[in-house]
């Protein structure tokens, strides 16, 4: 097995028994990423250089820390002092931070070695990656394919071997998708468990970084490093003391399963539910009760979940205006001219389509009807799940309807890519833990399995995701790229 | 809902967009799928049902009122587009 | 004609907190700074840049609140209200809009000695933005220069009731409000620094109407002059108007300083609509009972119990009261003196009048003039001593106020002391006595305009230096004598 295939945990093991040094792991990281990353194109910047120099000091000793060695990346949302963060938009193309984002800052801090910055729907505004201003990511399971979005590039990377773990961001699926599509762990923390300072917003209420990785495993150890009260983030929660390694065991006898009826809808692929029931049986030959569960208002979510999204959006983004930094139209005599012009020279379509619709839900004679309307839909979703987490104690349902489709496919349908996000979205609505895993395949292609968890029971999430993981092997599977 | 290009202009100033008539078409259309989309939400009534802000249930997280040194005026201005004495430069405002 | 209108004012006064740093990072307020050196990602409003509230900024408003007499809220909340403008880094201003920290409120005027309540609508946090320099005009420059350094200072927005129904109430409004900012210790409230910003909402109507007029809106009226010269100018201009059948639009105007006019200020900008909502990254505040409690009981003496205790207390007239109490420093000045020197009337009459004369001449506050209390004090036990003048008192004074020096040693100095020393004024006497038989006869024939030319004599020859009353009882001696 080469070292760029092993995971967070292996590479640590080796480390410490002194078999093999950081550099090794990252040269052997760099050239897998020459190799297939052509194909892939999972990276806007790789900093090779720094990588390199700062592998070369780590020496593994008694104060090796939690990370010391490892390689990662990162969505190109999280700012990097003095490496560019672009959130793969023109607007942004030249623009390099003088500060770390918390996130970034706690890796650093345990001896993570950055690799680079991945690719992602400009400002985090799609769910194929195809919205990237500068080129589209590709499934490694099948180039011909997207790898989900909008956190695409990180998830194809670690598909690919080209990563042992990545961070992603997740409004309304946007790390759990790609997951899946994928065929590896993402997970999307409770809203609060992890700071967001630092993290170009897309909508501040819905946003929570996450972390995608090999296996379930990883994910706890990427958690315990990154999560936890930041005094720069008004909306970061005090968790520090929990250890999220303690939640992974496999005995969950007992433990109660609800399926929400209204996740298995018309358009769903047969395949997948198929899928999704057969998880289930095993859960239950592990000692798990599985029940149906009802979510009424779920139908509802999506749209509610456009309308907050887009206003948020709208004005999260409004700063982007050619002052301070970032693309500025110098043709402009004025100032009005000067803002306009930058920002739609600035932006891609989606981008601007959702920052009209956003200013339109926000602007007089429309704000009753649309942005209060779904800020008390948003409500009613989130009383849905508090009323079944009173039976139950997480919910499981497919993470997508379908497995990933073909570049270009709803290039020109909005609301069919939009649907991608209906099983996912209703989570961020009530800033709910939820993962997706890895649970079987359907013609060669990954399809992923999400689990809902109660507000900051990130742990029991993580615990049903090991138990399965530990009694299945569709996470060790990898796709042939036809360069090994 | 059916939108004018006058909805669609007055809206790309207030988010100061200078669209091409072309992306004013195309947004009319997409606007209003858009739109036919989420008038689903009409459907529900939702009367006397409080908005929901934010899913914590945080209040009153503050920062005490110490100095912390602000960055040099350099490293804040090593993005700006156009500087000049020490001020970002924007053309004028009327 | 213009007897038949009335005017109808409402004032929005913005006051700079005074927090040692910004109200959602850690950036230091202080004034006068180069520009963009005391700015950091979040008030320059970089990308994931998150606000965290200052909670001193929060106590002040409170603060603020209570001497404005407003009812804190309980709940409260950040909403954004979303603009372009150069100086606006995020685009947004963090402000409150629907849930304001202070509710209601009021404060008592008094014009040309009629007292008014002038009520207060509301008074809500915001961060401030930054600052616009131009080369030479606004209009004509073709490009505008950013200052950040002012994005993010904590700001309160007082906005009281269209109740006040002339340029004197609204001056004496703001005056008062100033005083109680002051006396509360939250604010400045430094016009010539913009720590005090007042815009007014102006609208005129007939004697009689109920309804209000269309209303103009000045902007940015940063010293009581304007103020006063902004209302009265804009009163005139809409009345006008409604002699000659013009209609008023509602409008945004600024005060043209040098030309002494309001001008319209709408350019190529669209209606505002500022999309307020709820902003997601500020949790909201819960202000308790005791927080309140706890504040209330900080609060220091206000102006208005500070002026009983000195008409009761000192025995001191209303306006004298009133005078006194227009700032911390002047109450300070006079409590201070009266442990010194007992005759209050006397140290008022000292501070209203010499001393805020020099102090406006100069335009510079008690604090850092050079003239103490011990200075004033110590003058006036002088004068009761008869070393000195009432009338050379107050060139001491300023003496004193330039410089600095203690009383006597500008007198030692400037040899102004008064000869009391009767052996000196006795040989002075006898000689001019002698050089002037004539005049002594005349005083003998009982003329008295003579003992009027001797004392004349002394003072010439002393250049009037000589204790009159001492002459005069010296000279009768003499005189009796011969
Ligand atoms: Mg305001
Ligand atoms: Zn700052």
């Amino acid at each position: 097995m080469q070292l760029y295939e092993l995971t967070l945990k292996q590479l640590k093991s080796k480390l410490i028994n002194q078999e093999i040094s950081s550099s090794e792991i990252v040269d052997s990281i760099l050239d897998r990423i020459k190799v297939v990353d052509e194909k892939v194109k999972a990276f806007i910047t790789v900093t090779e250089d720094m990588a390199k120099n700062l592998a070369k000091d780590l020496k593994q000793n008694s104060e090796s820390k939690v990370l010391t060695g490892i390689p990662y990346g990162l969505k190109d949302d999280m700012c990097t002092n003095g490496v560019r963060t672009t959130c793969a938009s023109k607007m942004l193309e030249n623009f390099t931070p003088n500060y770390d984002a918390t996130v970034v800052s706690r890796l650093k801090d345990q001896g993570g070695v950055l690799i680079g910055k991945l690719n992602m729907d400009e400002f985090s505004m799609g769910s194929s990656t195809e919205q990237s201003a500068f080129f589209a990511t590709r499934n490694p399971w099948d180039l011909s394919r997207v790898p989900g979005g909008s956190s695409g590039g990180s998830a194809a990377a670690v598909a690919a071997d080209e990563l042992p773990f990545a961070l992603g961001s997740d409004t309304g699926g946007s790390i759990r998708q790609p997951a899946s599509f994928c065929g590896i762990v993402g997970f999307k923390p409770t809203y609060g468990s992890i700071s967001r300072w630092g993290v170009m917003p897309f909508a501040s209420s819905l946003d929570q970084v996450g972390i995608f990785s090999k296996d379930v495993q990883d994910c706890a150890t990427v958690m315990n490093v990154i999560a936890g009260k930041d005094q720069l983030d008004s909306t970061s929660v005090d968790l520090d003391s929990t250890d999220y390694i303690s939640y992974l065991d496999t005995n969950i006898k007992g433990m109660k399963i609800g399926f929400p009826k209204e996740y298995f809808q018309k358009g769903m692929n047969e395949e997948v539910k198929a899928l999704i029931m057969k998880a289930l049986n095993k859960y239950e030959e592990m000692g798990a009760i599985v029940q149906e569960v009802s979510l009424p208002h779920s139908e509802y979510a999506l749209q509610a979940y456009h309308v907050i999204a887009s206003a948020e959006a709208s004005t999260n983004l409004a700063r982007l205006d050619g002052v301070e930094y970032g693309l500025r139209d110098f043709q402009a005599d004025n100032v009005v001219d000067m803002f306009s012009n930058s920002r739609a020279k600035g932006f891609g379509d989606e981008v601007k389509l959702r920052t009209m619709f956003g200013t339109f839900v926000l602007s007089s004679g429309y704000y009753e009807r649309y942005y209060l309307k779904a800020m008390q839909v948003r409500r009613l979703v989130n009383e849905d799940f508090n009323k079944v987490f009173q039976d139950v104690d997480v919910i499981i349902s497919p993470t997508t309807m379908n497995t990933a489709f073909k570049i270009g496919q709803k290039a020109d349908d909005v609301l069919s890519l939009y649907m991608n996000d209906v099983l996912t979205v209703p989570v961020n609505m009530a800033g709910l833990p939820g993962i997706s895993i890895p649970c079987g395949f359907i013609d060669g292609l990954p399809v992923g399995m999400q689990i809902i968890g109660k507000p900051f029971a990130d742990g029991s999430v993580l615990k049903t995701a090991f138990a399965f993981e530990q009694n299945t092997d569709y996470h060790k599977q990898k796709p042939v790229l036809g360069v090994n | 809902m059916d939108l004018t290009i006058k909805d669609i202009e007055d809206i790309a100033l207030l988010a100061r967009l200078n669209l091409s008539e072309q992306e004013k078409e195309t947004l009319i259309k997409e606007l209003g799928t858009l739109f036919n989309f989420v008038d689903k939400l009409q459907d529900l009534d939702t009367e006397g049902i409080e908005p929901l802000i934010n899913t914590l249930s945080v209040y009153n997280v503050f920062r005490s009122d110490e100095v912390r040194q602000s960055p040099s005026r350099e490293e804040m201005l090593s993005n700006a587009p156009l500087t000049e004495d020490g001020y970002y430069k924007v053309p004028k405002i009327m | 004609m213009y007897s038949e209108y009335e005017v109808v004012i409402g004032l929005e006064v913005h006051v700079e907190l005074k927090t040692k740093t910004k109200i959602f990072c850690g950036c230091s307020t202080d004034f006068g700074a180069e520009p963009n050196t005391q700015t950091c990602p979040s008030c320059a409003g970089f990308p994931g840049m998150l606000p965290v509230l200052n909670e001193k900024a929060v106590e002040y408003a409170i603060k603020a609140g209570l001497a404005i007499n407003s009812q804190i809220a309980e709940y409260c909340k950040f909403d954004r209200k979303n603009y372009f403008y150069p100086d606006l880094s995020k685009a947004y201003q963090i402000s409150q809009f629907d849930l304001p920290i202070c509710q209601g409120g009021y404060l008592d005027i008094e014009v040309d000695g009629k007292r008014k309540r002038i009520g207060i609508t509301r008074a809500h946090m915001e961060e401030d933005a930054g600052k616009l320099v131009h080369q030479g005009t606004i209009t004509s420059t073709p490009f505008s220069f950013v200052d950040l350094n002012r994005s993010g200072v904590p700001l309160l927005e007082i906005v009281s009731e269209p109740e006040i129904s002339s340029a004197a109430e609204a001056t004496a409004y703001v005056e008062k409000l100033r005083s109680v900012l002051l006396f509360a210790g939250v604010s400045d409230c430094k016009m010539q620094e913009g720590s005090l910003r007042c815009d007014v909402n102006i609208s005129v109507r007939p004697k009689g109407e109920t309804e209000l007029g269309t209303r103009a809106e000045i902007k940015n009226l940063n010293s009581f002059r304007s103020i006063e010269r902004a209302i009265e100018y804009e009163t005139k201009r809409q009345i006008e108007a409604n002699l000659d059948g013009e209609e008023i639009v509602q409008e945004t105007r600024t005060w043209d300083e040098e030309k002494q006019v309001t001008r319209s200020m709408r350019s190529k900008e669209e209606a505002d609509d500022y999309r307020y909502f709820p902003d997601p990254d500020l949790p909201p505040l819960r202000i308790s009972e005791d927080w309140v409690k706890r504040i209330r009981e900080e609060m220091p003496e206000m102006p208005e119990q500070a002026q009983k205790r000195l008409v009761d207390k000192h025995g001191l007239s209303e306006y004298d009261a009133s005078v006194l109490t227009l700032t911390p420093q002047h109450l300070a000045f006079f409590d201070e003196s009266i442990e010194l020197y007992s005759d209050a009337k006397t140290i008022a009459n000292w501070i209203m009048g010499e001393l805020n004369r020099l102090l406006n001449t100069n335009n510079i506050e008690i604090d850092n003039s050079k003239i103490s209390v011990q200075g004033l004090t110590n003058l006036l036990k002088l004068i009761d001593q008869g070393q000195i003048s009432g009338k050379m008192a107050k060139e001491v004074f300023e003496e004193m106020f330039n410089s600095g020096q203690s009383p006597e040693i500008i007198i030692k100095e400037k040899g102004m002391a008064q000869i009391s020393d009767e052996a000196t004024l006795i040989k002075l006497i006898d000689e001019i006595v002698l050089n002037n038989p004539k005049v002594v006869e005349d005083y003998k024939q009982g003329k008295k305009k003579a003992l009027g030319f001797f004392v004349g004599q002394v003072m010439k020859a002393t250049k009037g230096q000589a204790n009159p009353a001492i002459v005069n009882k010296l000279l009768k001696e003499h005189l009796s004598r011969e």
